[in-house]
């Protein structure tokens, strides 16, 4: 029985090996041929880099000098963590508002709030795109507050989830002890609310770095990693510089990995947690 | 305390207030108005009444669109579920590697759709050109380009739900199974997809929703072509809004049916899981 077990979970882990490498295979492929000539892509994107092939990192180089590479990646980066950082302080504070002050009006907004997250975002697309050209927010710094609107619904929601769990004494003792609300709040909820305001900036951060039609939307001629990577492949087919164009994918998967690699247990758990509660 | 708290209002809730009106609520309000309109900007709306759901009905795209939509979801819904189930049936067993294993599976759902896109657009093609084709050539590449991305990318995140559902399992549970004599077929069948029905619930949501509203891996990937066989919903609406003039208040005709659709699909779910939960 245990010689057979045996035998088994070494075909298991066989097949699991053959699997994951199977799975990894198609961000090495990206990879390699980013080292290649723009002509030895198309066509042959398997075949490995030859002597003549091989152009070291002239890719790269074409990418930041040609084609914005590094502009793309630091407004991508500002966007992305100014976003996140606005919509855990800006939702905390919210979520704790509605849960703890219970009118007919903080009910309302909170289903609303959860309401916003069943609708598909083609929905409001043109609509919002309007509005937010009407009011001008079409810039770096406007589309944050764009972000922490898109955002508010399932950041509410989660956080509103866990203060509810939150025993409301402690708040209470510090308010008699002299506390004014905000001090409360960022003093003794914030705190507690830590394990998920880290996982609502997980789920935020990656939506936010990979998003790309509503920056494509609002920006206009600021370009974000997504953005810049579409807009290349927009142009005229055969024209393009495939070399270039791989160095931009190696570099918009390089930063994801890292975060991954770095914080890889707050993510999964961030992951689960969100899929369960959403 | 309440009234206390209250008179906080502008520090607490206002900007996010503020934020969720510009972005969501009035655009949104706005949105439903535009549907019953024609419009090519948004100051020359006329009413129109019911006449754009009437238009988007008979357009021929949009039904192309729907039918290629429901097909993809229910074809991707089907082999993520079941290779998620099986691969985290794997990776709860003693085996050597499982965390590296769970990492790498998982690491693709980070990746941006457009990136995932490009990346399997450079393959399939190199796989195809071989043959003299590409994946705009006809429909089925399209189709089963999309299907073979969609589950590269959630394949990991649905098994890192499964596996978290299996492991809830109380192990005495299987042992006394198959004490009793229950071979492995019926421990599954009778134990171990019961005890995850939860996970296969949030699963299923998770793969319908992400499928149905897939845009940027159909945009990357093939755009559509060939014409617009292979266009998903998301990418109908979005070429009547910025491809096609005269066609806007159409588009948004559309995006409330596909609204309609996707909140209808997430009520079934919540009510499914609310009646369950009531029958434990």
């Amino acid at each position: 029985m245990t010689a057979r077990k045996k035998i088994v979970n070494s075909f298991i882990f066989l097949f699991l090996s053959a699997l994951a490498i199977a799975f990894l295979v198609p961000i090495f492929v990206v990879f390699l041929n980013s080292f290649k000539t723009k002509f030895s892509i198309v066509g042959s994107p398997f075949e490995l880099p030859t002597q003549e092939t091989f152009v070291g990192l002239e890719n790269y180089i074409y990418g930041i000098k040609t084609a914005g590479l590094l502009k793309a990646f630091g407004l991508s980066l500002f966007i992305t963590v100014s976003s996140v950082v606005v919509i855990v302080v800006c939702c905390s504070m919210t979520a704790w508002y509605v849960t703890r002050v219970k009118t007919k009006g903080t009910r309302i907004l909170y289903t609303l709030f959860i309401f916003s997250m069943i609708v598909p975002f083609q929905m409001v697309m043109y609509t919002m795109t309007y509005t937010v050209f009407q009011l001008h927010l079409n810039n770096p710094v406007g589309i944050i507050l764009v972000y922490l609107g898109f955002g508010s619904g399932l950041s509410v929601f989660m956080l509103s989830g866990f203060i509810k769990s939150v025993p409301i004494e402690v708040e209470e003792a510090a308010m008699i002890d002299g506390c004014s609300p905000l001090q409360s709040f960022f003093l003794v909820v914030f705190p507690i609310l830590k394990p998920t305001a880290i996982t609502v900036a997980i789920l935020n951060t990656m939506w936010i770095w990979n998003d790309f039609l509503l920056p494509y939307l609002v920006l206009g001629a600021d370009k974000t990693m997504p953005v810049a990577i579409q807009l290349t492949m927009q142009g005229a087919y055969g024209s393009i510089n495939w070399g270039g164009f791989m160095a931009m994918l190696v570099i918009a998967i390089i930063p994801i990995v890292v975060f991954y690699i770095t914080c890889q247990k707050h993510i999964i758990k961030g992951v689960v947690a969100g899929a369960v509660k959403g | 305390m309440q009234k206390n708290i209250r008179k906080y209002f502008p520090v607490f809730a206002l900007p996010t207030l503020i934020a969720f009106v510009v972005a969501f609520l009035y655009p949104f309000a706005m949105g439903i108005y535009l549907s019953f309109t024609k419009f090519t900007t948004v100051e020359n709306a006329k009413f129109v009444g019911f006449d754009n759901y009437i238009q988007a009905f008979s357009d021929k795209d949009f039904l192309n669109a729907l039918w290629f939509t429901t097909k993809f979801t229910v074809v991707s819904v089907l082999t993520i579920n079941i290779f998620a189930f099986f691969l985290a049936m794997l990776l709860t067993k003693a085996i050597k590697g499982t965390n590296l294993f769970r990492s790498i599976f998982f690491m693709p759902n980070l990746i941006g759709g457009i990136v995932l896109g490009y990346i399997w657009n450079l393959l399939i093609n190199g796989v195809l050109n071989k043959y003299g084709v590409d994946i705009t050539f006809a429909a089925k590449y399209g189709f089963w380009g999309l299907v073979i991305l969609m589950n590269w990318q959630m394949i990991g995140y649905m098994m890192i739900i499964y596996i978290a559902g299996l492991q809830n399992i109380p192990t005495d549970l299987n042992e006394a199974a198959s004490i009793d004599g229950a071979n492995n077929f019926q421990i599954l069948r009778h134990i171990t997809i019961p005890m995850v029905m939860p996970s296969i619930t949030i699963c299923m949501f998770l793969t319908i929703t992400n499928s149905f509203k897939l845009f940027d891996q159909n945009l990357a990937l093939t755009k559509g072509a060939p014409g617009k066989q292979t266009a998903m919903v998301a990418l109908d609406i979005y070429n009547n809004f910025y491809g096609r003039i005269g066609w806007q208040g159409i588009g948004q005709a559309k995006a409330v049916v596909f609204f309609i659709i996707v909140a209808v699909i997430a009520f079934v779910q919540l009510w499914g899981t609310r009646r369950k939960e009531v029958e434990h």
